[in-house]
């Protein structure tokens, strides 16, 4: 869209504010962030992060029942009572984030009718450029192109945030049906509780291998970010981080004059620290967890 | 040998004997006054009082004389307590002279215990006797003892039912004779010991509690492979059924023993779940082991088993969920067709409601041996595995290989930055 010098935006006659603002003059607080997470966000992130691994560490024990480690991992998380417990806490938990989601969402659509959040450059509704943007980014990959111009969500992000979606669907719903079988089965027969199962695992090894390997790539592993992207956790991108990442939005929001308002100081160290503690255990229990199914699948 | 200890005994001590034989006398009045001897022993055939002159235990032996000590074991045996004669065994010193020599010709029991001996005869220790003159099975004395003899009510008998295990023991505990007589079952006390038999009987001290020779009997001891033994596999239901009447009752209701009743060998017979020397007590853990004995017939059925959330949650070691008889039932288990059988259409609603309160008709269609690998027994299933797994491969075909080439892009041009002197390590 945009075709502005993704250098220093002090150099750029459309953007007189973000001039004024960005960088560190002596004497003023520096102002070289962007705050691209709000804290509702950030803290939903959270539960969703505690409330997955939560689910994966106590479903992986049935889910691979035969392989060398299940048997102790199921009676270090407590039993079979207490991982039962723990799984049906963190699903509820789970559940009520993504309720709390779908009630911001609705707020925000239907109070502040912030349409553009169903299509256009800050949508997480998958679009033509997305698909535009595959072919560049593998085009990238060997070489014979530029990296594409990424706006506020490019379209792994989007695949991951819908996957949440779709997951909630197949695992929630398939797993409150194997929650309270007598009560589903007033509506259906038994033996929809045999694909129940089936696809309760299935889709929650696939959701936690894909977490567990590729978004943990993407989001922090990759040699760009590792060993890990901390914005999800401070909420705040350095706007240097940004022009690369996402010149796309950047421009935007030079063009629009909408960069000042997202302006912001740099994440206290006690934030940045918070996020690499988190952050690294996150990454630890998901990385084991993966290597065990992938060790049981492949044994 | 026995000629000069004899005289050297007499003639160094002879007040000695005396003194020894006095209370022996007054001791044992039953045998001092034994005067009706059988009409076997011949006038010349050495007393009781005359064998005892030498086997007596208060004899001197501390200076290596190895005459065997017999006077009170025999006094106290339920042959002595009848005044037996020694001769009345003892059939070769009918009419000798003392002393006799070192080596007496093996008693023949069968002279008054006929029947006993004709049921020996048939049993697994005879026949291994006849083969083999070194063999090394039992014979009257190895669990009745020689002079020492008791009835099997008595508490000191080596026959009585609190130490009979022992007796047996003696040869069947011993590695050596297991090995020697190349013994299949192996040390078998060794389990017993801890089964639950094992434990109501010498912990518990219940005489209800079987001995070996509750299952295997006693003079007439046959191989499992022999159809007339108890422990073969078609009398094994009625040699347990001897204490266990009442689930003899039900047993023979169901489809296992209808089965062994047409002569089927591969029919579940108590020991096939239960084992035959390490019988437990039945508690969850048990019941989680049973599984695998279910398994080694019902091969199949044990595999779909696994496959569902019963088999996951049991494979886990969690006794929670159901296993095998927790729906099919154990020792009444009927065929799925039989109306009275637990998992049959009728029944099954009620059999899931054990554990799954208002289980409905519509609920127990669930599969508890559902297999998604089977496209003829669970079509549904099979084709929903299918589509999951083909949408797993391809997400990760997809990713893997998008991860893979990013990694790959990303590595050269940070290499390639690096070498310009475009990042410092520190970034």
């Amino acid at each position: 869209m945009t075709t502005s010098n993704p250098g220093n935006p002090g150099t750029s006659d459309e953007s007189p504010p973000a001039a004024v603002t960005v960088g560190h003059a002596p004497g003023t607080a520096r102002m070289d962030f962007v705050l691209r997470f709000h804290r509702y966000d950030r803290l939903l992130h959270g539960f969703l992060m505690a409330s997955f691994l939560t689910l994966a560490l106590t479903g992986m024990p049935l889910l691979f029942p035969e392989a060398p480690w299940a048997t102790t991992l199921a009676n270090l998380l407590g039993g079979y009572r207490v991982t039962g417990v723990l799984h049906r806490i963190a699903a509820i938990t789970l559940m009520l984030v993504f309720l709390t989601h779908l009630v911001r969402l609705g707020h925000r659509l239907f109070v502040r009718k912030d349409y553009g959040m169903l299509w256009g450059p800050y949508s997480l509704v998958p679009q033509p450029i997305d698909l535009v943007q595959i072919l560049q980014h593998f085009r990238w990959f060997v070489g014979l192109g530029p990296r594409p111009r990424f706006d506020r969500y490019s379209y792994w992000e989007k695949f991951d945030y819908w996957s949440v979606f779709w997951g909630m669907a197949i695992i929630g719903t398939s797993g409150l049906m194997l929650w309270f079988p007598a009560f589903f089965a007033r509506f259906v027969p038994g033996w929809i509780f045999n694909i129940a199962l089936v696809i309760h695992g299935e889709e929650a090894l696939m959701a936690m291998v894909f977490i567990f390997t590729v978004h943990f790539f993407n989001g922090h592993l990759r040699p760009d970010k590792f060993p890990m992207d901390l914005v999800i956790f401070t909420g705040r991108v350095s706007v240097e981080e940004l022009k690369h990442e996402r010149p796309a939005e950047y421009e935007r929001m030079v063009t629009e004059n909408t960069l000042e308002k997202v302006l912001t100081q740099p994440p206290s160290p006690g934030l940045t620290n918070f996020g690499r503690l988190v952050g690294t255990v996150a990454v630890c229990i998901g990385l084991t967890v993966a290597t065990l199914a992938i060790y049981a699948l492949l044994r | 040998m026995a000629l000069p200890t004899m005289e050297i005994s007499s003639s160094k001590i002879p007040t000695r004997i005396g003194i020894i034989l006095l209370p022996l006398l007054l001791a044992a009045p039953a045998l001092a006054e034994a005067p009706a001897q059988p009409a076997a022993a011949e006038a010349t055939s050495p007393s009781n009082d005359e064998c005892l002159g030498c086997h007596s235990n208060e004899l001197d032996r501390s200076k290596g004389r190895k005459i065997p000590p017999i006077g009170e074991a025999f006094a106290e045996s339920v042959h002595g307590q009848i005044n037996l004669a020694c001769v009345d065994c003892h059939v070769d010193l009918q009419g000798k002279d003392l002393p006799h020599d070192d080596k007496l010709a093996k008693p023949v029991c069968s002279a008054c215990h006929e029947d006993a001996v004709k049921a020996y005869d048939q049993s697994v220790h005879a026949n291994s006797r006849r083969k083999s003159g070194d063999s090394l099975a039992a014979w009257c004395s190895d669990c009745h003892g020689v002079h020492d003899i008791r009835g099997a009510k008595d508490p000191k008998s080596k026959t009585y039912h609190f130490n009979l295990q022992a007796t047996c023991s003696h040869c069947h505990a011993d590695e050596a004779v297991i090995a020697k007589a190349n013994i299949k079952a192996g040390n078998v006390p060794a389990h017993f010991q801890d089964s639950i038999h094992g434990r109501a009987l010498n912990k518990s001290g219940l005489l209800v509690a079987p001995n070996c020779a509750t299952c295997h009997g006693n003079h007439e001891i046959r191989r499992a492979s022999d159809d007339k033994s108890r422990i073969s596999r078609y009398n094994i239901p009625k040699t347990c059924g001897s204490c266990h009447e009442g689930i003899l009752a039900i047993y023979e209701t169901s489809v296992h023993a209808a089965a062994l009743r047409e002569g089927n060998p591969r029919a579940a017979v108590c020991i096939d779940c239960h084992t035959a020397h390490d019988t437990k007590v039945v508690d969850a853990a048990w019941k989680m082991d049973l599984v695998k004995e279910c398994g080694t017939c019902h091969k199949e059925s044990m595999r779909t088993f696994r496959d569902t959330f019963h088999g996951k949650v049991s494979t886990l070691g969690f006794s929670r969920a159901a296993t095998c008889a927790d729906c099919h039932g154990s020792h009444g288990i009927l065929p799925p067709k039989d109306p009275k059988s637990m998992v049959s259409d009728g029944r099954r609603a009620q059999t899931c409601g054990k554990c799954h309160p208002g289980a409905s008709e519509k609920f127990s269609r669930y599969d508890p041996h559902a297999d998604g690998h089977s496209r003829e027994r669970n079509p549904v299933l099979y084709y929903i595995t299918m589509a999951m797994k083909l949408l797993l491969v391809s997400v990760f075909a997809f990713f893997g290989l998008h991860t893979a080439m990013w990694l790959g892009r990303s590595l050269v041009l940070v290499r390639k930055l690096r070498a310009e002197g475009k990042i410092d390590d520190d970034k």
